[in-house]
């Protein structure tokens, strides 16, 4: 059984955690862009870590249930209707057969998640269903598309539903717009001054920002390096390219890459970066790798508790 | 324990870290590196590795390792290597067929003409070269490989091409590579391979990996379509 695509919205997108072990031959990871939310989503409906959901960025999604099951949203309030009713993300919805789900636009924040009781069915490429367009893989075809109108997303039927939704203190706050970096390497390279001056500015986010990386335009930061010899990139990293105008490189991320980097935003910091929009003002607030690693445990304990 | 030629380890975030080998790149680093990457593989709770001319990023999970666990892991395999006795378990050499004519390498005769040679004798030198593959990256497959002959040193392209034929053979400063997809690239096109770079369907997925030595053969036109080669997309 499976919900049928009626429009196809602006860019949704199957996703899993990623595509893990192939960045050595090029190939990034792909993955949710809100890691919170997307572990949310399958936390509630009882679902593994990994399981399949789709990634709704923007809204104008249209989606026809052919048989019984139980969803879960999360991540953005994209003003979604199920049969023309309003409802809200962050909890579990019972689904019937001939029922109507619809994401709209934008209320709060960018990107929605839509979990469905056992996962999205989707035959995975190279160990994950994860869809990266630029790479042409992973997606319901295998081949990296998103979806398109009349695609069928199968999962399977059932009546069996729990209404549930994630505690009101554990849902990320959007609104937020302090990103926490970690200071792990290379931000000696920036002198005191250029440092400061980078942790001390707004930052705007640019129109070409992408599940490949934030652009973001500001204050310049400059650093003593002329360049450095192509390096493996992490998630998150914060390359300083030649203008002095940071990208914060995300889940589609190319491999490896030549410039400086200040840092690294963390997993929780980049999901609520990837809420913001064009145009949205967002802060860097230095952190250190330890306090990183408390962020991220607090973060997975909450959900093994809750679970 | 500390060896000269230790690695040094910098935490990147935490559920990354970057060895840097040496300053400089050299065959004997990308070995060493290749060694390592190689070690590192095999052990549980390493979820990505990435290396490059002179580093290798290491991604793990951080359920399984917070930075003082890894540091010790990683210290541990390297102390265990012995970089002397290098052998890349999985090192091959691979051969690229490549036809040089100038409908599918449109800037061969500017790089003749830039680097003072014949257009036979570019196509000479680049093929009685054995390249190293110090990196695998940018785009799926696509490998740096080093070094060219000082002869063949060319600067990119002014201003970079949009789409880029997949198989496109190019060179830039003092490496050579083979485009996997089509990509904007500023690399000066010289010929097309009619192999493919990229199968998501084979057991290797990349025909050439990291450490591989690398070897260019000429082939004639026909050659080239009977191996599949394409002739659009100039």
């Amino acid at each position: 059984m499976a919900f049928k695509v009626i429009k196809p919205g602006l860019l949704a997108l199957i996703q899993d955690l990623g595509r893990h072990g192939h960045q050595s031959i090029g190939l990034t990871t792909g993955g949710p862009m809100d890691e919170v939310a997307f572990r949310w989503g399958n936390a509630l409906l009882d679902n593994h870590d990994n399981s399949p959901q789709i990634e709704i960025t923007f809204g104008m999604l249209t989606l026809e249930a052919q048989a019984d099951t139980s969803v879960a949203i999360t991540g953005a309030d994209l003003g979604a209707t199920l049969n023309d009713r309003s409802i809200t993300p962050w909890q579990t919805y019972a689904i019937k057969k001939g029922d109507i789900l619809a994401f709209h636009q934008p209320v709060w924040g960018l990107r929605a998640y839509l979990a469905v009781k056992g996962g999205f069915l989707c035959e995975p490429t190279l160990g994950s269903v994860a869809t990266v367009m630029r790479e042409k893989i992973g997606g319901l075809t295998g081949k990296g598309d998103k979806l398109q109108k009349g695609d069928r997303l199968i999962y399977q039927a059932g009546t069996e539903h729990q209404q549930r939704s994630v505690p009101r203190l554990a849902i990320p706050d959007y609104s937020q717009t302090e990103i926490p970096v970690i200071l792990g390497y290379q931000y000696q390279s920036f002198s005191v001054l250029e440092r400061a001056n980078f942790f001390s500015s707004d930052y705007k986010v640019s129109s070409n920002s992408d599940r490949m990386g934030y652009r973001l335009e500001g204050q310049e930061v400059h650093s003593n390096l002329k360049g450095i010899i192509s390096e493996g990139i992490a998630y998150g990293a914060i390359q300083i390219p030649k203008d002095g105008q940071p990208i914060v490189l995300l889940q589609d991320r190319q491999t490896i890459g030549g410039y400086p980097k200040m840092g690294c935003v963390t997993r929780v910091g980049g999901s609520i970066l990837a809420q913001q929009k064009p145009g949205d003002i967002i802060q860097f607030t230095p952190i250190t790798v330890d306090q990183a690693e408390q962020e991220r445990h607090l973060q997975m304990a909450r959900l093994a508790q809750w679970r | 324990m500390s060896r000269d030629d230790f690695p040094s380890i910098d935490m990147v975030s935490n559920q990354a870290c970057l060895l840097t080998f040496s300053q400089v790149i050299s065959e004997a680093t990308s070995n060493y590196i290749a060694q390592v990457t190689q070690e590192l593989v095999t052990l549980a709770g390493i979820v990505d590795l990435v290396p490059s001319y002179t580093t290798l990023l290491v991604v793990f999970d951080d359920d399984h390792y917070d930075r003082f666990a890894i540091f010790k892991t990683i210290r541990q395999t390297i102390e265990a290597i012995d970089p002397t006795k290098f052998s890349l378990k999985d090192q091959r050499e691979v051969v690229i067929p490549v036809y040089y004519g100038k409908e599918v390498g449109p800037d061969i005769e500017d790089v003749a003409k830039h680097c003072n040679l014949s257009v036979d004798e570019v196509i000479k030198r680049h093929c009685e070269t054995t390249y190293r593959a110090y990196a695998i990256g940018f785009t799926p497959g696509f490998a740096f490989l080093g070094n060219t002959p000082d002869e063949l040193h060319v600067p990119r392209k002014t201003t970079p091409r949009l789409k880029v034929p997949i198989g496109s053979v190019a060179l830039a400063e003092n490496q050579t590579a083979v485009y996997p997809s089509i990509t904007p690239g500023g690399w000066q096109i010289i010929g097309r391979t009619p192999v493919n770079l990229i199968d998501w369907g084979s057991k290797n997925l990349a025909l050439i990996a990291m450490g591989d030595s690398v070897r260019f053969e000429p082939i004639s036109r026909d050659e080239f379509l009977v191996q599949g080669g394409q002739l659009d997309g100039f």
